[in-house]
C-alpha cells in the first residue's frame, strides 16, 4: 500500500516535559517521526512544551509550536494551522491522552482532522482495564484472574475458584497500603479484613499472584495490511513485581527455549492484530518459570521507553517506521535503513547481548524510599552491548556513573548478612550488589534463587564473575588471566585496584601485551548481509570491524544516563555539536551509552560507539580513531570529568583547555581569578572542623550556605540561620569532615538570581541573553522559574552582568560555551556564584528563544572560527520583545518520602517553556505546561513559618481579593485573622477530626498549598507530611513565596477584583 | 576444557576450546542466525554432513530437554559456538548442551570469533572444515580437506529403512522421509492424519498401494539431485493425488516437473526470513534451512507457478502445479525452531485432500 496522498499537513504531538516514566526516549521517537514524515513529503506541524529537545528545533518540523500540551492550546493551533491529520502515538502517554481529549471535544470532527496511527478505539481497548480484559478473554489470551470484593466471603469464594497464591489490593489507599500476598485461607482472611478496613470505599481487588514469574517483553509492529513482526524481545532479570523501567533487562531473551519464545511471540502478534494497532506496540507478559503458563500483563499501544531501547538494541528504528506506517505505508515496501538493500518487514537477528540498567536519583535523595515496585522510580538508563552476559553487564554497571566499576557497592560495605538479605528482600535498588555480596559471603545460589526468583541462569553468571574475582586476586600480573578478565568485561580500574597498580599502568600493560578490544557492528542481521551501519560496540575478540577513515575526525563525548541535574539538555547540545562538526567537514564520532537519546541514533553521527564513558573505554576509541581531539564541553559533568585523564594520556581537548576548566572548577584558583578580574563573590571560607565552621559563620554573618566540598551540583547543600542549625547540619548531613573533606561555609546573600550562558572564541564573547529567576537565591537554578528577558533588574545591573561575563570569558580564556550564575542584592551589587566551563541546562532554552544556535556557534568557535567571522559581535544580543518563561517540572508523586521543599539541591526532572507577549501570559503557559492548574477561583491552603508571615499576609490578601477562599493551619490562621482576612482554620495533621489539614488536601478542597519550611524541628515533620500529601494528590504546593507570587500575578491578570466602596474609602 | 581448533579448506585456523565429543569429521561449515532453537537445529536431519555455527553468541542457555528434538539421532557433524553455557536453566532442562553432544558423538568448539567467521562464509561461501586437537598438523589437515569428496548419500544416511505407521482416524497421508523433522509429523498428527512414514526410495506403486489421501514430501539434507529415484517417484505420483512438499520436498517436486535447482553461496539458515504470499500480498516470517534453491528461470517451461517469494531478493519460496493438486514451499511451515506464521499451509494441505476426495 502506498503512502496517503489525500493528506498534506500533519500535526505531531510531543510528550512534553520530562518526568519519571516519560523521558528523552520521546525526543528520540518524536524527532525520528517528524523526519520520516518530511522525508515522505508531508508538511509537519509540531506541538511540544519541552524546549530541551531536538524535536522542538525549527529544523525538525515545518512549524514548531512550543506551547502547553492542553486541549486549549492544541485547539488554538488546529484553528490556526488546519492540519489534515494528527499523530499522537509518538508522544508517549501525554500525546495519546491529548489526542483522545481533542477527539472527545469534537474539534477533530469539526475541523476534519483525521487521527493517524493507531485509532482511538484501539487505544481505548488497550488502556481501559475492563475493555482490555474483555478483549483478551475474547481472543483467548490469559490475563491474571481478578475480582473486586466487598466482603471476606467474596474473597474466599474467588479463592475457591482459582486457588492460591493471591494478591490483595485495597482500593484507594496510598501506595497500596494494606495490600499483600495470601498463600492460604488464613492469610487471605486476615489481609482482606485489614484491607477492607483501610480502604475508604471498603473495597479490595483480589488477583491471582504472578509474582516470581519471568517478565518478558515483546516489541511488535503492525501495518494496515496486517503484516506484523517482532522487532525484539527482552527478558527482565528481575521477575514480575518490579516495574520494567526499574528492572535490569537483557535482550534478546536468554532463558526461554524456542517453544516458549514462539508461544509468547504468537500471543504478542495475536494481540497487536486484535487491537488493530498500526505502528509500534509493547506487550508485557509474565511466564511461569516452571510451566508453559503465561499471562498478558499489559500492552502499550504506542512507542515507549521500551521501544527506544529495542531500537537501540537492534538498530531497527521503530519510531521512524511507526510514522511511515501511520501515513499508510506497509512494512514490506519500506526499505530497512540499516542495510539499505532489504525491507523493513523482517525480524532482527542479534549476535550480541544487550543489558539495560536503570539510573536512580537516590544519590540526590538520601531520604527517598528505595524499594522498587510497580511504580517506576528511575530517571534514566544505560545500555551496553557485549558478546557475553558478564561483559555486557559489567559494562552497563560502569556506564551508570555511580562511582562503581564492578558488582560491588561501597554503600554496602560493612553490611552483615542480615542487612544484605534485608536489602535484597525489600527490592532495594542496590539488590544486585547485595546479592553479589551475599554470594561472596558464601550464601548459595539456590537460596538466593528461592528468595528472589531471579533465574539461576543469571545467578550462575554472577557466580562466574565472582569466581573470576578470586582468580584475579591470586594471579596478579598473569596475562592469560588478564585477557580472560577483560573478555568478561572487568574494568581496568577494578583490576588495577586489586593488583596494586594505577589504572594507567594496567592500561599500558595491556597495550604491551596486545590485550585490546575490537569493535563489532550492530547490523540487525548477525552479519548475514553486508551493512554499512556506523554503529559499534567493543569486545575482546579477533576481528575489528571499525575501520579508521583518513578524514580529519573529532570525538564528542555524550552525557550518559539521564539523572536529576544532567538531563536531555546535554544531549541536545551534543547533537548540535555533532551536526556542526559534520557540516564543517569533520568526521564526527560520538561515544555515549544512553539508549533513550537522539545522540545515540546512529544516523546522527558519522560513527557511534555505544560504550561506557570511562577513561578506559574512551581511550580505546581514541587509540583506534586517532582524532584531532576530543570535545568534552557538551556532555555535561560526565564528559568534563574525563578531561584531566584524557590530557594526562596526551589527548587534546578541543575548546576550553583543561587548565582553564580547572581554573573554573577549583575553588581556590577560581577565587584568585575572580579577585584578579575584580569581580565580587559571596564571602566564604573552608572549615575542617565543626567549631571552625561556627566561627566562620559568625564572622561572615548568618544566614550561611553550607556544603561539603566534595559534592557537586548542590548535593547536601543547606542554608542555615544560626549556630544551632549549623551544628545540627554538621551532625546529620555531613558524614565526614577533615582536611581531605572540608566544609564550605559561604555567605548566603538574599537577592535575585540571574543566569547567563555565553559563547567565547578565546578573544571575544557573545551573550545571547540574560535570564532572571523568579525564586530568590537559595532555590537551585534548575528548580527556579526562569524568565527572559529580565523583568526586574535595572539596566545598570544588566550592564554589570554583561561586563562581568565578558571579563570572565576572556580572563578564563574560554573557547566555547560557559554558564554563569549571579546574585544581585538589594544594593544592586552583583556577585558571581559559580562559573561552569561547559554547556548548561539552559542552552536549549536560550537558543530557542533568542534564535542563536548556541551549540552550533560554540562548536565552530572550538574549531577555530571566530565569533566575528560568524557574525556575532562582542556583547549581548538585543532583547526580544516577546517574553519567555521556563518552569521546572517535578516527579515528586513517584519518589516517595522525598521532601518537595525547594532548596539548594536540585529536584526537578524536566522543564516546560511558555512564551507570549506579556510576562503574565508567558507565565500562565509555562505553569500550565508544567502541570500546574491555574483556576480563576478556588481555595488556597496557607501554612507558613513565623518568619515568613508578614510576607505571606500580602499574598493571602491578594488571593482573598480575587475571590479565593483561604484555609490555614491554626497559627497562620490566627495571624491572618488578626490582620482582617477571612480564613477557615483547619486542624493540624494529628488532629483526629476529619477536617485536619491532610484531609483537606486529600479531598481536593484546595487548589494550591503554600507552605514554607520552618526551622522549628517540631513543625518540620508536619510540613513534610503536608508537602508529601500534596504531591501524592497532585495538588500544587509552593514552598517559595516567590512562586506563589508568580501564580498570583497570573490569576490576577485574568481576574477582576471586587473591593467594596467602603474599603475604598478606608 | 581442552583447546581445540577449527580448520577450514582455505587454510584458515580458528583456535578455541573443545566441548562435546572428540570424534572429528569433515563437514560443510554453515551458519544459522536463529537466536533460540539450537536443540531443534542440532537434531534437524537436513544438517546431515554439515558443521553448524550459531551466530548468536550464547548457546545452550536453556539446556537440552526431552521434547524439542526434530529427530532421534542427530546427523550434524559438528557444532560451533562463541560460548557454550555451562549452567543451563529451564524447567524442562534435562542435560547441558555439552553432555548432549558427548552422548551423540558430536564434536563442538567454542571461544572463536563466530561473527568474523560468519562474514568469511558470507563472502567466500560455505566451506569444508574439520575440528582438530590443538597439536594437530594443520597443513596436512588442509590438504586432506581439499582432497575430500563432498557427500552425496546424506538422504540415504538419515531416511528410515522400513516403513512404519502412525495410526489415527483421519486423512491417510504417506510421508516420504528424506530426513523428516518431527515437526512435520507433529503438524499432521495434530490434524488427525493417519500417517505412514516410508523410506525415501519407496516406489510410486508401493505408495499408491497404501491408497493414501495425500503424500507429504519431507525436508532433508544435501543436493536434491542426489536422489534421482525419488524424483522419478514424485513424477509418477503427480496427478494421482495431492502432494505437499517442504524444503527438499519442494526442490524434488520442482525437479520432477522439469525445473532446475542450484547451490546457494551460503544458503539461508535462520528464523527471520520474510516471505511474501503472492495470493494476498501478506508477509510471513519463516524458518529456513536450505543450501539449494529452485532456479526462477527454469520454471518457465514447467507447469509450476510461483506462489511465494522471498521479500528481499524475490527468489522462489513456493510453487504450485497449475493442473494438479501439488504445491510446495522452500521454508518450514512446521517451524521448530522459528516462527509459526506459515502454519496455515498444513491446513491448506488438509483442505486440498478434502477437495480432491470430492473430485474423485
Amino acid at each position: 500500500m502506498a503512502k496517503r496522498e489525500d493528506i498534506k499537513k500533519i500535526m505531531v504531538i510531543g510528550s512534553g516535559p520530562i518526568v519519571i516514566g516519560q523521558a528523552a526516549e520521546f525526543d528520540y521517537a518524536g524527532s525520528q517521526a517528524c523526519q520520516a514524515l518530511r522525508e515522505e513529503g508531508y508538511e509537519v506541524i509540531l506541538i511540544n512544551s519541552n524546549p530541551a529537545t531536538i524535536m522542538t528545533d525549527t529544523a525538525v518540523a515545518d512549524k514548531v509550536y512550543i506551547e502547553p500540551l492542553t486541549l486549549e492550546f492544541a485547539s488554538r493551533i488546529i484553528y490556526k494551522e488546519r492540519p489534515d491529520a494528527i499523530l499522537g502515538s509518538l508522544g508517549g502517554q501525554t500525546g495519546l491522552n491529548l489526542v483522545v481529549e481533542l477527539a472527545q471535544s469534537g474539534i477533530l470532527d469539526e475541523y476534519h482532522v483525521e487521527v493517524l496511527g493507531t485509532d482511538l478505539e484501539a487505544i481505548n481497548k488497550a488502556e481501559d482495564r475492563e475493555l482490555f480484559r474483555k478483549l483478551m478473554y475474547d481472543i483467548h489470551e490469559p490475563v491474571p484472574e481478578s475480582e473486586i470484593v466487598h466482603t471476606i466471603e467474596e474473597a474466599l469464594a474467588f479463592a475457591d475458584d482459582i486457588g492460591y497464591p493471591l494478591v490483595v489490593r485495597p482500593a484507594y489507599t496510598l501506595g497500596g497500603t494494606g495490600g499483600g500476598f495470601a498463600d492460604n485461607e488464613e492469610e487471605l482472611r486476615e489481609i482482606t479484613d485489614n484491607g477492607l478496613k483501610l480502604s475508604p470505599v471498603h473495597q479490595c481487588l483480589i488477583e491471582r499472584s504472578i509474582s516470581g514469574f519471568k517478565e518478558i517483553e515483546y516489541e511488535v509492529m503492525r501495518d494496515h495490511h496486517d503484516n506484523a513482526i517482532v522487532v525484539c524481545n527482552m527478558e527482565n532479570i528481575d521477575p514480575v513485581g518490579i516495574h520494567t523501567g526499574d528492572s535490569m533487562v537483557v535482550a534478546p531473551v536468554q532463558t526461554l527455549s524456542d517453544r516458549e519464545h514462539q508461544m509468547l511471540r504468537n500471543a504478542s502478534l495475536k494481540i497487536i492484530r486484535a487491537l488493530k494497532i498500526c505502528g509500534g506496540c509493547n506487550v508485557q507478559l509474565a511466564l511461569d518459570p516452571t510451566s508453559f503458563h503465561y499471562y498478558v500483563i499489559e500492552v502499550n499501544p504506542r512507542v515507549s521507553r521500551s521501544s527506544a531501547l529495542a531500537s537501540k538494541a537492534t538498530g531497527y528504528p521503530i519510531a521512524k517506521l511507526a510514522a511511515k506506517i501511520a501515513v499508510g505505508m506497509t512494512l514490506d515496501e519500506i526499505i530497512n535503513p540499516i542495510t539499505n538493500t532489504s525491507y523493513a518487514c523482517f525480524e532482527p537477528a542479534l549476535d550480541y547481548i544487550v543489558t539495560k540498567l536503570p539510573r536512580f536519583a537516590f544519590d540526590k535523595f538520601p531520604n527517598a524510599d528505595r524499594r522498587l515496585g510497580t511504580q517506576m522510580k528511575a530517571t534514566g538508563e544505560v545500555m551496553s552491548i557485549g558478546r557475553n552476559f558478564e561483559e555486557s553487564f559489567l559494562k552497563a554497571i560502569r556506564s551508570l556513573e555511580m562511582k562503581c566499576d564492578h558488582i560491588q557497592s561501597k554503600e554496602l560495605s560493612g553490611y552483615t548478612k542480615e542487612q544484605l538479605w534485608d536489602t535484597v528482600l525489600k527490592n532495594d535498588d542496590l539488590r544486585i550488589y547485595a546479592i553479589a555480596d551475599l554470594l561472596r559471603k558464601g550464601e548459595s545460589l539456590l537460596q538466593i534463587h528461592e528468595k528472589t526468583m531471579i533465574d539461576l541462569f543469571f545467578l550462575h553468571k554472577l557466580q562466574h564473575i565472582l569466581n573470576l574475582e578470586q582468580k584475579m586476586k591470586t594471579s596478579v600480573g598473569n596475562m592469560e588471566i588478564l585477557k580472560k578478565l577483560k573478555t568478561y568485561g572487568f574494568a581496568d580500574s577494578y583490576i588495577a585496584r586489586n593488583w596494586n597498580m594505577t589504572e594507567k599502568e594496567l592500561y599500558d600493560l595491556r597495550q604491551q601485551h596486545h590485550i585490546v578490544p575490537v569493535y563489532k557492528m550492530v547490523d540487525t542481521c548477525a552479519a548475514e548481509f553486508t551493512s554499512a551501519t556506523p554503529y559499534f560496540y567493543s569486545t575482546y575478540e579477533e576481528e575489528n570491524e571499525s575501520v579508521r577513515s583518513d578524514r580529519k575526525k573529532v570525538i564528542v563525548l555524550g552525557s550518559g544516563p539521564i539523572r536529576i541535574g544532567q538531563g536531555v539538555e546535554f544531549d541536545y547540545a551534543t547533537v548540535h555539536c555533532v551536526m556542526t562538526l559534520r557540516e564543517c567537514g569533520y568526521e564526527a564520532i560520538v561515544i555515549n551509552n544512553n539508549p533513550e537519546t537522539v545522540s545515540t541514533d546512529f544516523s546522527i553521527s558519522d560513527k557511534l560507539y555505544f560504550e561506557p564513558l570511562t577513561i578506559e573505554d574512551v581511550m580505546h576509541i581514541v587509540d583506534l580513531e586517532q582524532p584531532l581531539g576530543v570535545i568534552v564541553q557538551f556532555g555535561g559533568q560526565t564528559a568534563i570529568n574525563l578531561a584531566d585523564k584524557l590530557v594526562e594520556r596526551g589527548v587534546k581537548i578541543l575548546g576550553t583547555s583543561l587548565e582553564d576548566i580547572d581554573r573554573a572548577e577549583d575553588r581556590h584558583e577560581f577565587e584568585t581569578m575572580l579577585h584578579k578580574l575584580e569581580i565580587l563573590q559571596p564571602q566564604g571560607e573552608t572549615a575542617v572542623e565543626v567549631e571552625e565552621a561556627v566561627r566562620i559563620a559568625n564572622r561572615i554573618g548568618y544566614p550561611v550556605l553550607v556544603r561539603p566540598s566534595y559534592v557537586l551540583g548542590g548535593r547536601a547543600m543547606e542554608i542555615v540561620h544560626n549556630d544551632d542549625e549549623l551544628r545540627i547540619y554538621m551532625a546529620t548531613a555531613v558524614k565526614e569532615i577533615s582536611h581531605d573533606a572540608p566544609i564550605l561555609v559561604d555567605k548566603y546573600i538574599v537577592g535575585k538570581e540571574i543566569e547567563i550562558d555565553a559563547i567565547a572564541d578565546g578573544e571575544h564573547v557573545y551573550i545571547p541573553g540574560i535570564m532572571e529567576h523568579i525564586e530568590r537565591a537559595g532555590v537551585h537554578s534548575g528548580d527556579s522559574i526562569s524568565v527572559y528577558p529580565p523583568q526586574i533588574i535595572s539596566q545598570k545591573v544588566k550592564d554589570t552582568i554583561v561586563d562581568y561575563a565578558i571579563r570572565i570569558g576572556k580572563g578564563f580564556r574560554f573557547i566555547g560555551l560557559y554558564n554563569i550564575q549571579f546574585i544581585v542584592d538589594k544594593q544592586e551589587r552583583v556577585y558571581v556564584l559559580e562559573v561552569n566551563p561547559r554547556s548548561s541546562r539552559t542552552v536549549p532554552f536560550l537558543s530557542k528563544i533568542t534564535g542563536v544556535p548556541m551549540s552550533h556557534v560554540a562548536t565552530r568557535c572550538v574549531l577555530g572560527h571566530s565569533l566575528q567571522e560568524q557574525g556575532y559581535p562582542e556583547g549581548i544580543r538585543e532583547e526580544s520583545g516577546r517574553c519567555f518563561v521556563k518552569a521546572p517540572v517535578f516527579s515528586f508523586a513517584k519518589l516517595r518520602s522525598v521532601d518537595t521543599t525547594l532548596g539548594p539541591e536540585m529536584k526537578s526532572t524536566g522543564e516546560a517553556l511558555g512564551g507570549d507577549v506579556t510576562l503574565e501570559k508567558a507565565l500562565y503557559k509555562a505553569l500550565v505546561a508544567s502541570g500546574v492548574k491555574v483556576p480563576l477561583h478556588g481555595n488556597v491552603l496557607v501554612t507558613i513559618a513565623d518568619e515568613d508571615k508578614e510576607e505571606a499576609l500580602a499574598i493571602a490578601r491578594r488571593f482573598s481579593n480575587i475571590g479565593y477562599g483561604i484555609y490555614a493551619t491554626p497559627g497562620t490562621a490566627q495571624y491572618l485573622h488578626e490582620h482582617g482576612i477571612y480564613v477557615r482554620t483547619v486542624g493540624k495533621i494529628n488532629d483526629e477530626s476529619d477536617k485536619n489539614v491532610l484531609d483537606i488536601i486529600r479531598r481536593g478542597r484546595v487548589n494550591y498549598v503554600i507552605n514554607t519550611m520552618s526551622i522549628n524541628k517540631d513543625v518540620a515533620e508536619d510540613g513534610f507530611m503536608i508537602r508529601r500529601v500534596s504531591a501524592e494528590n497532585n495538588i500544587s504546593c509552593f514552598t517559595s513565596l516567590d512562586t506563589a507570587n508568580a501564580i498570583l500575578r497570573v490569576v490576577e491578570a485574568q481576574s477582576f477584583t471586587s473591593i467594596s466602596m467602603n474599603e475604598l474609602e478606608e | 576444557m581442552k583447546e581445540r581448533k577449527l580448520i577450514l579448506e582455505d587454510g584458515s585456523v580458528y583456535h578455541g576450546r573443545g566441548f562435546g565429543s572428540d570424534v572429528y569429521r569433515i563437514g560443510e561449515l554453515v551458519f544459522n542466525t536463529g537466536m533460540s532453537g539450537y536443540q531443534e537445529v542440532l537434531s534437524d536431519l537436513s544438517y546431515c554432513g554439515q558443521i553448524v555455527m550459531m551466530t548468536y553468541p550464547m548457546v545452550g542457555n536453556y539446556g537440552i530437554n526431552r521434547d524439542d528434538f526434530e529427530s532421534i539421532d542427530p546427523a550434524v557433524f559438528g557444532f560451533v559456538v562463541k560460548e557454550c553455557c555451562e549452567a543451563p536453566s529451564n524447567f524442562r532442562c534435562d542435560m547441558s548442551l555439552d553432555e548432549f553432544l558427548k552422548l551423540k558423538h558430536i564434536p563442538g568448539i567454542q571461544g572463536i570469533d563466530t561473527r568474523s567467521l560468519t562474514k568469511k562464509l558470507r563472502t567466500s561461501g560455505t566451506m569444508r572444515c574439520i575440528m582438530a586437537d590443538a597439536d594437530a598438523d594443520e597443513k596436512e589437515i588442509v590438504k586432506k580437506l581439499n582432497e575430500s569428496d563432498i557427500l552425496h548419500n546424506q538422504v540415504e544416511m538419515v531416511s528410515i529403512k522400513k516403513p512404519f505407521p502412525i495410526p489415527a482416524r483421519g486423512k491417510k497421508v504417506v510421508l516420504m522421509d528424506f530426513g523428516a523433522k518431527h515437526g512435520i509429523i507433529r503438524e499432521l498428527t495434530e490434524r488427525k492424519c493417519d500417517l505412514t512414514v516410508v523410506p525415501f526410495d519407496t516406489s510410486a506403486e508401493a505408495i499408491l498401494a497404501l491408497r493414501p489421501d495425500g503424500v507429504m514430501l519431507s525436508n532433508g539434507p544435501g543436493d536434491p539431485k542426489d536422489v534421482p529415484k525419488a524424483i522419478d517417484t514424485i513424477r509418477e505420483l503427480i496427478g494421482k493425488l495431492p502432494i505437499f512438499g517442504i524444503c527438499l520436498g519442494h526442490q524434488l517436486i520442482s525437479l520432477a516437473c522439469g525445473a532446475n535447482t542450484v547451490k546457494l553461496k551460503f544458503g539461508h539458515r535462520g528464523c527471520n526470513h520474510p516471505v511474501i504470499n503472492l495470493s494476498d500480498g501478506k508477509v510471513e516470517m519463516t524458518s529456513q534451512n536450505h543450501g539449494y534453491a529452485v532456479e526462477e528461470d527454469s520454471l518457465a517451461n514447467t507447469d509450476l507457478v510461483v506462489t511465494h517469494r522471498a521479500l528481499n531478493d524475490q527468489s522462489v519460496e513456493g510453487v504450485r502445479h497449475v493442473k494438479y493438486p501439488v504445491f510446495s514451499v522452500q521454508y518450514h511451515p512446521e517451524a521448530s525452531p522459528g516462527p509459526e506464521d506459515a502454519n496455515y499451509l498444513f491446513d491448506e494441505f488438509m483442505n486440498l485432500m478434502e477437495r480432491e476426495r470430492g473430485v474423485r
